[in-house]
């Protein structure tokens, strides 16, 4: 082991072996957490994802292997010790009787208060900083159990940036949240890693959104870390869709985007799209269940990484490359085994000239032209 | 701007009722020292109270042996109680949780029970330390009994259920011991069981506050580990708290004075659980650091009027003093069940 690039380490795991009771359930976990670094653990339902942050947080008893804060053996810290270190925000759910938002966001000052736990002035000036933080200034004075949950998970981030932490460990932050709660939260977590250099652990369930805000991702999976490493490395289609067992989906690795999986056999339509105009028609003819050839596009086009797992049949160019005699000819024969076209009406250029080729031998063949979504007729399936 | 406004309309909500709570306890001791059979003036009280130059008057001898030591025990034991009832329900997160609820006190009932046939042939009249003793360790007996279940059940309405059924069984055992016992073994029991201050003596009041006094003092230590335990086992450990350390010496206080009450005046309902409600009520807040010295006051000033009123209602008869705290305690634990309703617990 290189002992210089283990100082750097806010927080390693070195071979950790976590589960309840004493009984094992994912071993070799290895992570390590710089300053200013957020580490994201993604994995399905039930993959062991909490388990983990628990027994960082030193909720559950380890059964193997080492935390090390520091360098520092985290076993071998004091409760108090470890909490200037690290704070957390858990699932687990705090409604505490008439206790206001800023009490409970004080509650963090606890290891730095005395014997009585009366806040200083500097105290107070921190619960209002971190108040401010998570914009929930306005309300601080009602009680924890009149708010939202979206409202009292950011008092919750609130009380745990209060305690003035350098590692933060959250178990899934953004439940309850909607998406500009999510977004807001994330930033917030993410100003803090890059400007006052903490170190954040999580777990998420949002992937799209683990990929844009992590370093590093782990991948949980029930028994095993089944990859860990940068986003890019992690996020390859075939990657997460092994990770959470995706049978009837699709998760576009690059875009960051699900689709619900193709529909096959049966009458289908010949889309004719282009320029990101034909991914709504590709996603209604899925939810009519009717299936579809999607076609002629360009290599390169945005409708490709859509059409790809939703279309019965792709029919598309190399990037950059004109229509070939070739594919005309395969384009004008899924027309022919096609109920009805659909020309999605993107804009004719250099490249795509075929298509208005192809939507005149449609015509000519006789076969129903659409050009808006309300027009496709409902088909029992 | 907003904040600074908040937090001094807080602090002048706690002085308003502080304040109001030392007048109200003032007034109900000075009420409570000058009615009964014999009326003494005010001026007759204080001249007695700061100057004894009165000494050897009936008054001098009805206030010093009789309604002194019995307010000092009424209020000793009333603080306690109110205080246990806000220590359990801090350790079980609860507002209805009671130390009676619990089956505190049938846990002592019975053990008195069970002592005083066992003891009868030794003791003509069961003297007070093994009355105290013994409660003292049912009381115990009970509370270990319901925390055995804590560790299995999760969900707290359901261990108040068990702490129900643990009182019913309690009782049920003492009921079967009575069926066998001769009606004169049983008065000291009987006796008991209606709960009183009546008959306080000074040895009663110094024993008392030998208890309850250092256990006042160390709950209010204890006030800052109890805010962080209110957000939940995780949270609190997070923040350094040593959760198991801290619930035996929560579980501890609160046995030692609930049983203390117990011992001393009996079984006395509703005060523990309706006392500390009031107090939050009335502050808006449930820190521990205001809570405590509230609930004793609080708790206090509630048992020297309900006392009063046992004394002197339907006087010369005295009533329990149960039958008057339940009377004004029992409402106030239903509309508390009304008004959380919303918030589930």
């Amino acid at each position: 082991m290189n002992s210089d690039n283990n100082m750097n380490d806010k927080l390693r795991i070195d071979s950790l072996t976590v589960g309840y009771n004493g009984k094992p359930l994912i071993s070799g976990i290895d992570i390590a957490v710089k300053r200013g670094e957020i580490v994201t653990l993604i994995g399905p339902n039930g993959s062991g994802k909490s388990t983990i942050l628990k027994s960082i947080t030193r909720h559950l008893a380890t059964i193997a292997g080492t935390v090390y804060i520091d360098g520092k053996d985290m076993k071998l810290m004091t409760g108090k010790e470890l909490s200037v270190q690290m704070s957390v925000v858990l699932t687990e759910r705090v409604r505490p009787d008439l206790t206001t938002c800023r009490d409970l966001v004080s509650a963090g000052r606890y290891p730095y208060t005395g014997g009585l736990g009366l806040l200083s002035a500097h105290d107070r000036e921190v619960v209002e900083k971190s108040l401010e933080r998570v914009n929930a200034l306005e309300i601080a004075d009602k009680y924890v159990t009149e708010i939202s949950d979206g409202q009292r998970q950011r008092v919750l981030l609130a009380r745990a940036i209060c305690q003035e932490p350098e590692i933060i460990v959250l178990d899934e932050p953004t439940s309850f949240l909607d998406i500009k709660h999510k977004i807001e939260l994330l930033e917030i977590l993410s100003n803090m890693a890059k400007k006052e250099k903490i170190a954040v652990v999580m777990s998420l369930h949002e992937i799209d959104l683990a990929e844009r805000i992590s370093d590093k991702i782990v991948c949980v999976k029930g028994d095993r870390i089944s990859a860990y490493g940068p986003p890019e490395e992690i996020f390859s289609d075939r990657n997460i869709a092994d990770l959470y067992g995706l049978e009837n989906g699709y998760f576009n690795a690059l875009l960051g985007c699900i689709e619900l999986y193709r529909q096959t056999g049966g009458e289908q339509y010949f889309v004719i799209g282009g320029n990101g105009t034909g991914i709504p028609f590709y996603r209604a003819l899925r939810k009519k269940g009717i299936p579809f050839t999607a076609g002629i596009l360009q290599g390169n086009d945005l409708d490709v990484s859509v059409a790809r797992p939703l279309a019965q049949k792709l029919i598309c160019t190399e990037p950059f490359c004109s229509v070939t005699g070739e594919l005309m000819e395969e384009a004008k024969k899924a027309v022919d085994d096609s109920v009805a076209v659909i020309d999605c009406g993107c804009p004719a250029g250099e490249y795509n000239k075929a298509n208005a080729e192809l939507i005149e031998y449609a015509r000519s063949s006789g076969k129903k032209i659409y050009g808006s979504i309300g027009e496709i007729p409902e088909v029992d399936i | 701007m907003g904040t600074v406004k908040t937090s001094n309309r807080n602090t002048a909500r706690y002085c308003v009722v502080f304040l109001a709570f030392f007048v109200l306890f003032a007034v109900a001791v000075i009420w409570n020292i000058r009615s009964g059979s014999v009326s003494i003036s005010v001026k007759e009280i204080i001249d007695i109270l700061f100057f004894g130059n009165t000494e050897n008057t009936v008054a001098y001898n009805v206030i010093w042996k009789i309604r002194l030591p019995r307010l000092l025990l009424a209020s000793l034991l009333g603080g306690a109680l109110s205080l246990s009832g806000f220590l359990i329900q801090t350790f079980f997160r609860n507002p209805i949780a009671g130390p009676f609820v619990l089956g505190i006190s049938s846990g002592a009932k019975m053990f008195l029970a069970i002592v005083t046939i066992l003891m009868n042939g030794i003791f003509s009249r069961m003297p007070l330390s093994i009355t105290v003793i013994s409660s003292f360790v049912g009381s115990l007996l009970s509370l270990l009994l319901v925390l055995l279940f804590t560790g299995r059940v999760k969900n707290m309405s359901m261990l108040l259920v068990i702490g129900i059924m643990i009182s019913y069984i309690c009782s049920a055992v003492t009921d079967l011991l009575i069926n066998f016992a001769n009606e004169s073994d049983i008065v000291n029991l009987t006796h008991w069981s209606l709960g009183s201050f009546s008959a306080a003596s000074w040895q009663d009041v110094r024993m008392s506050a030998y208890i309850i006094v250092p256990a006042l003092i160390v709950v209010f230590l204890m006030s800052k580990p109890m805010s962080a335990y209110a957000l939940g086992e995780e949270y609190s450990r997070s923040l350094g708290l040593n959760i198991k350390l801290f619930r035996v010496i929560l579980i501890l206080l609160t046995g030692v004075m609930s049983s203390c009450v117990v011992a001393f005046a009996g079984p006395i309902s509703f005060v523990g659980i309706a006392v500390p409600h009031i107090c939050r009520m009335l502050l808006k807040t449930s820190k521990p650091i205001l809570m405590i010295p509230a609930s004793f006051f609080c708790g206090a000033f509630f048992c020297v009027i309900c006392d009063l009123a046992a004394r002197t209602l339907f006087s010369p008869t005295e009533l329990s003093i149960s039958t008057v705290t339940s009377v004004i305690g029992a409402p106030i634990v239903i509309w508390l069940m009304i008004s959380r309703r919303r918030n589930e617990f």
